[in-house]
This record gives C-alpha cells, structure tokens and sequence, in this order.
C-alpha cells in the first residue's frame, strides 16, 4: 500500500494537508496507516458494541497466537532468503512441539525451549540434505517433510507415552513441567493499572489503545520477548551484515555469488537450519500455550506462517505486520463468535474506503464490485446475529487468502528463491 | 533393448526409494527397540485361509481406489508444474454435496449415480477453480490458497454437515447426512472371485473400481495422446515458450485445475456409493495429502500412480494388524513418509544418471531415435517428468 504513495511523492506543489498525510517519508505513512486502522477499528467496537475487539484479553491471545506465526514466518524468510522455499514450516513445527512436549515433561522449561529448537533444526537439516545436496525440487520436499513429521511424532508418541507413568498417550505428553517467568508492566498495567481502568471507561479511542497497550504489555512471557527481539535481530543480521548479504546474495544470484567466493552451499544449508529452528520454537511457544504436547496442535500454523511472510514481502517488518493480523483474526475466533460477526463490519468499511479510493482514480468497474461487496458484507452483519463453529474455525485462514488476494501483486520475491542450484549447471 | 532399458529405468528411481525407506525404517525401529522383523512379517501376513487372504487383497484395492483417484487428480496438476494441495479439501466438500445430492433425489439405478458423480466432480472443480482464479488473475501461489481452502473446506463441511445437512437424528454418536436410497449405490463387484475360482470374501469390492479404471484410461489418453495433453506439458516445461507458440498459458492453468478438482472430487465417492452410503463425522480423511505421495511416488504417470497406490494401500492394510499386535502402528506413517522423501530424491539422481549418459554417448542408438518411434512415443519419457525442477531449470 505504501509502495504506491511513495512513488507519487516527489511530485511539488501540495497543500500542507497533503504534505502533513503523505510527506514525511515511509515511516509517516506507516503511522498514519496504523492510526487509521486504530481509528476504523474503535469506530466498529462502538457500533457493534463488540467489547471483545480491542480488549486487553483479546490482544492478549491475539500476541499468544501471533508469535508462533511470527516465529514460522521468520523460519520462512531466513531460508527463502537464501533462496529454498520451505514448505515443511509446518512438519518442523511439529516436530518442535514434539521436541519441547517430551523435553519439556522431564526436565522444565528450559529443556522444552532446547528440545523444540533441536527437532525443529533436524527437520531442516532434512530439507536442506534434500534440496541443496540432492537437488530436489523445494515444494515436493517439503510436502514430504510435513508427511514424514506428521508420522514421526505420532510413531514416538507411541512409543513414549503410552504406558507412560507421568502421564500422556499416543497423541499427546505429560504435561510440561513449569512455566517460563512473565511479567507485566509496572504501574500501567498491574499494580494501580492505570491501562485497565482506562480501558474500562469504553471511550471511543481512548479506551481501545489502552486496551491494546495493556494487552500487549501485560503478562509477557520470557519466550514472547525472545521472539518479538528476533524480527529486529534478523533484519540486522540480515541487512547490516556482510554474513547477511552474503546469505542473501544466494537468495538472488547464486552464481554471481559462487563467483565471488561466496560458500553458497554451505550457507544454504545454514540458513535452512536456522529456519527449521525457528519454527521448532513456534512450536514450542505452541507447547507452552497449552502447558501440553498434543497432536494437531500446529493446526497449519507453519503454512498461515508461509502466507505472513508473503504478505510481508519477505521482509522482517511486514511478516511480523502479516504474522499480528493474523493472529489477531485467530483470537478473535476462539474469543468470541458474535465479535467475528463484527468484522464483517469492518471488512464492509474497509471496502467502502476502497471503492471510494477506485471511483476518484476513475475506476468505475473496480469501484461498484468493491462497493457491492461492501454492501453485501454490511447486510451479512446486519442480518446475522452469531456464526456456527464450522464457519468461524476458518476465520484466520479465510482473512489469510483475502489479504494475499488484495496483496499479492505489489510484492517481489528472492529473485532465485526455489530454484534448484547446481553448481556449474549455470 | 530401448524398451528393456526404459523399463528399467522407470523402475530404478522407485525400487531404489522403496529399498532406501525400509532401510532407514528397519533403522528407525531398531533403535527405538522396536523388532523390525517381526513388524514385517505382520505386514506380510495376510492371513491364513483362502477367504482370509481373499478379504486381504480386496481391502488393499479398496482402499487402492481413493488413492488412485488423489494420485490422478495431483498428477494431472503436477503435469504442468501447479501443486494442487488442496486436493483434501475438494474431495471432502464434494463427497458432502454429492451425499446430499444423491439423498435428495430419486432416480433410476445408472442415472442416480450418474448424477451423484456429476455433483462430486463440478463441486471438486469449483473449489480448485477458484485456487486457478486467484492465480491467474491475482498472482496467489496456488500452493497457500489451496492450503488455505483446505481449511475453509474442512470448516464448511463440518458447518453443513451439523447444520443444514444434517439427517441423522439428535444425539446420535456419529452425526450423518440422510442416506443415499439403494438406486444410488454401487453394488460390490464379489461375482468376479466366483468367476476366477477364488473363495468368496465376507467383503465387498467396490463397484467403483472399474469407473476408477476407466477415469485412468482416460486421463493416460488425454494428457499423453491429444493436444490439450501436450499444450499442458509444454506450458509448465516453460511457459514462455508455450506462449509464443500460441498457448495460453493462463487459460492451461484454469484448465488444468479443473480438471484436477473434477478427478478429486471422485476420490470420496468409492467409498461412500460402497460402503458408507452417506458422508459421516468419521468419513474417510487424509487421502488427499496421501494423494500427493502417490502422485510423487507414479511419476505423474496414471500406471505408475496405480502401482503407487497399490503399494500405500498394502503398507494402510497392515495398521489394524499392527494395532491387534501391540506394534505401533504409526510404523505404516514412517515407511510411507521415507518411501516419498526417497522417491523424489532418487528420482533426482535417476534424472541426473540419465542426462550424464545422454551428454557423454551423444550418439548412441538410444539417443538418436528413428523418425517413426520418436514421434509415436508418449511425450512422458523418464528423462523429462513435467516437474517443475525441469522446467525452472528450463528457465534460469
């Protein structure tokens, strides 16, 4: 969205309006679209008197959930950026949950933290033995990867669990010794709480960014730091560092790179690991949601993870952008099925403010199709009073495959990413 | 010769694989002091008298059929280089529709099927076509989308099927949809044990089979013999070049999808017109993504997706013995999730052992065929699978 802004702006002549909205560089933008999403989103609470969408418990779980996504989505750009699409996020994150459930149940939460990491990076050593040495093409891989995961945690399952005297069954674990510390932010959000009575006022705005904030610093886990820390670690280490460039140079030009000296097989083989470790640990944070290892708890988490990044054109910013969307889409769900209804309302504004947008860049086709579904989507939330679980189950996918239908065509991929890379073959 | 030594190398990648996985999984087993031994002689065993052996083999094509039918519909996609994933998703919201379509009405016994079969693969094509849709006109990797409507797929049907759709009574353990009434169903195929002399088994062999078959026969002829076969290889070897030669690769794209929606939404029907008669909780699951393996397994080619099919319905067999037996059973899972992480790479090295003999003996006779075989010959021999490695390669 901001692409498009940022090429129209060395135009002269503005008003101070315009200059105060669309000048100042990409970081002004980015705020002021954010401010109007809050502003949108306050509006729509109000009107449906959905409390639930910007309360402090809600954000909160939409963090919880947003994480493991975010912690997948960074697995996919480490080894996308160097070039191998990994589609076996979701077969390392379930072997991660496996790892962190049985290191978990014996020797704390540290161990769990270890184990989820440990299986995550074999899976990926896996895929990387496959598609760097071998050559096989990166999407078969890992199809297969995510097959062979499924029957490997439920082959050890079986043989760990069941007859086990601490607890668990073929499908799932002892449940996991200890938590990892969390803590909240003094003064604002516990002790006096100045957030949560602020949020309690229900005043337009105001009230939903306390709500937001509180939720967001209130409860924080150790592990939820670690991973909000890793999207600007990896930026930095991925564009501020020669190790970085190199690694990204096999991401673009593989040959070029080989050229130069650069390793590119064994960088490959580094970055696919560092991916696989990655989603193990969203599939420890998975584990520590739940206190448990259970089977199916991954629940395509790696594949929305793979769409994040996609939508965040694999960029660090924009995956974690990708990964609080759809998190939030997925808490909102298990919250509450009447706040879900609401959204229906917001996706109506949000269309309306699109067609608007087509109609003053005299589009008329694209304005009336925006403009008939934001009609259709007001009607559905005006006559509908509450969704049945089936339909509200696939919320954060639907919205998933919404964004990337919206978003798709502006995006730019790693210009090698899922080619095969022979050496000499070029 | 030619034949002998293509033969044999059609055959190298796969025996290889399949040697490799039970390899790793006898190592697998072995250290986790489970007697790898024992647990194939299960496998093995399939029982001990004619009827027994009889009932073995007619579970084993039974459950082949589904598998043949996932593996056709993710190869006719894979042909042209798209990773149809969502396969899961169309058969199970096709089966649904077709069970309340084929409950609804009542027709006479060939027409009623007919229709069943019609709905199944209509809905199967619409739910791919909309993956197509995206692709083409908004550039959404089809292997997200259709990820994704995997999941809206599984929720509709759980939706409908609790809700509108609803036809067994409240509070019963496993909810239903109404039964489809006797003219609809396919009656098993047990006449032919009688015919060949074999003893008569308690369970039926689905009358599917031969449909299955025929969808086989037909998707071979189709993309290895006519043109619209021809114009999908070249468009996923290279797109481009597809194009210039007046192709439209956006079109093969659509096309493609459908078809393989069409073929997946028949993979719930041999169960469900021979055994279940309606679409259940418990319905069948898992077969679309096992599809994928299959496909990988018959390098896209319809006889060898059968053999594929024939192998994972053998290895499916075995789990209630296994169970019976106190082995995990979950064994069955690892041998199939090697089998096809072996496959695919040992069908890299097949493809990579033909192309260094190709490059070194220029002129041997296998390389330089006469003018008639070489136009004759399917377009799909094994030193270029329509996989997408060939065709990027084609491009970079």
């Amino acid at each position: 969205m901001t692409a498009t802004a940022g090429a129209r702006a060395p135009r002269t002549g503005r008003g101070p309006l315009t200059d105060l909205l669309t000048g100042g560089g990409r970081t002004r933008r980015v705020m002021w679209l954010v401010l109007a999403a809050l502003v949108v989103l306050s509006l729509v609470r109000v009107v449906s008197g959905e409390e639930a969408l910007t309360s402090a418990s809600t954000l909160r779980a939409a963090l919880l959930l947003a994480v493991p996504i975010g912690l997948a989505a960074l697995g996919g750009l480490w080894s996308e950026r160097a070039g191998v699409v990994n589609i076996g996020l979701d077969g390392m994150m379930i072997l991660g949950t496996w790892g962190a459930g049985w290191a978990g149940y014996q020797w704390g939460w540290a161990a769990a933290v270890l184990g989820g990491l440990l299986f995550g990076v074999l899976g990926g050593l896996l895929h990387a033995v496959a598609t760097v040495t071998f050559g096989v093409d990166h999407v078969v891989s890992g199809v297969a990867i995510n097959i062979l995961a499924a029957g490997v945690v439920r082959f050890l399952s079986e043989l760990f669990y069941t007859d086990n005297p601490a607890g668990g069954g073929v499908t799932q674990s002892p449940p996991v010794a200890g938590d990892p510390p969390s803590f909240s932010l003094p003064v604002l959000s516990s002790g006096p709480d100045l957030l949560g009575t602020l949020e309690r006022q229900q005043w337009f705005l105001l009230s939903d960014l306390a709500g937001i904030a509180k939720g967001l610093t209130s409860g924080f886990g150790v592990l939820t730091l670690l991973a909000v820390l890793l999207v600007p670690v990896s930026w930095l280490v991925l564009w501020r560092t020669a190790f970085g460039l190199r690694l990204r140079s096999c991401g673009e030009n593989p040959a070029a790179a080989d050229s130069l000296g650069v390793p590119v097989y064994r960088l490959k083989y580094v970055a696919v690991m560092i991916s696989g470790g990655l989603a193990g640990l969203g599939g420890v944070f998975l584990v520590f949601i739940a206190d448990i290892y259970r089977e199916g708890q991954v629940n395509g988490r790696g594949f929305i993870g793979l769409a994040a990044l996609i939508f965040g054109n694999w960029r660090p910013g924009g995956l974690a952008a990708g990964a609080g969307l759809f998190g939030y889409a997925d808490a909102l769900q298990l919250r509450s099925r009447t706040a879900v209804v609401a959204l229906l309302l917001l996706v109506a504004l949000l269309l309306l403010a699109v067609a608007v947008w087509q109609a003053v860049r005299r589009r008329p086709v694209r304005a009336a199709l925006s403009a008939v579904v934001a009609v259709a989507a007001f009607v559905a939330w005006a006559v509908v009073e509450e969704l049945p679980p089936g339909i509200v189950s696939f919320t954060p996918h639907l919205t998933t495959l919404l964004v990337l239908s919206l978003a798709s065509q502006r995006l730019r991929m790693p210009k090698a990413d899922g080619l095969v890379y022979r050496r000499g073959e070029h | 010769m030619t034949l002998l030594r293509r033969v044999g190398l059609a055959l190298f990648a796969p025996v290889l694989a399949v040697v490799v996985a039970l390899l790793i999984s006898t190592a697998v087993m072995a250290a986790l002091r489970v007697d790898p031994f024992q647990v194939f002689a299960v496998m093995l065993d399939l029982g001990d008298t004619p009827s027994q052996q009889v009932t073995a083999i007619v579970v084993v094509l039974n459950r082949a059929i589904p598998l043949f039918l996932a593996g056709l519909a993710v190869a006719v996609a894979f042909r042209m280089g798209l990773f149809n994933i969502g396969v899961e998703g169309q058969y199970r919201l096709a089966t649904i529709m077709a069970a309340v379509a084929g409950a609804a009405v009542a027709l006479p016994g060939p027409l009623h099927v007919l229709l069943i079969v019609v709905v199944a693969m209509a809905v199967g094509a619409f739910w791919a076509g909309i993956v197509a849709v995206l692709k083409v006109t908004r550039g959404v990797s089809e292997v997200i989308s259709s990820i994704m409507l995997n999941f809206v797929a599984l929720g509709l049907a759980s939706f409908l099927l609790t809700g509108p759709f609803r036809g067994s009574p409240e509070g019963a353990s496993i909810i239903s949809t109404a039964e489809i009434p006797e003219s609809g169903l396919l009656g098993g195929l047990n006449g032919l044990f009688d015919a060949i002399g074999l003893a008569n088994p308690p369970r039926q062999l689905y009358g599917f089979l031969p449909i299955a078959v025929l969808v086989g026969v037909a998707l071979a002829v189709l993309l290895g013999r006519t043109r619209f076969g021809f114009d999908l290889k070249a468009t996923g070897l290279s797109p481009s070049a597809a194009s210039a030669s007046g192709v439209d690769a956006r079109a093969m794209v659509v096309k493609a999808m459908l078809l393989s929606g069409a073929v997946a939404g028949l993979i719930g029907l041999p169960d469900l017109l021979g055994q279940t008669g309606a679409y259940t909780t418990d319905f069948t699951s898992g077969l679309g993504f096992l599809g994928i393996a299959v496909a990988l397994l018959g390098r896209n080619k319809p006889v060898g997706i059968a053999l594929g099919a024939l192998l994972f319905a053998f290895l499916d067999r075995a789990l209630v013995p296994l169970q019976i037996q106190q082995f995990p059973a979950s064994v069955v899972t690892i041998i199939q999730g090697t089998i096809v992480l072996a496959v695919v790479v040992a069908n890299e090295i097949a493809r990579r052992l033909t192309r260094r003999s190709a490059e070194r003996g220029g002129a041997e006779p296998s390389s330089a065929p006469e003018p008639g075989t070489g136009a004759v010959g399917p377009p799909g021999d094994a030193s270029a699978e329509g996989r997408p490695s060939t065709r990027r390669e084609v491009q970079a």
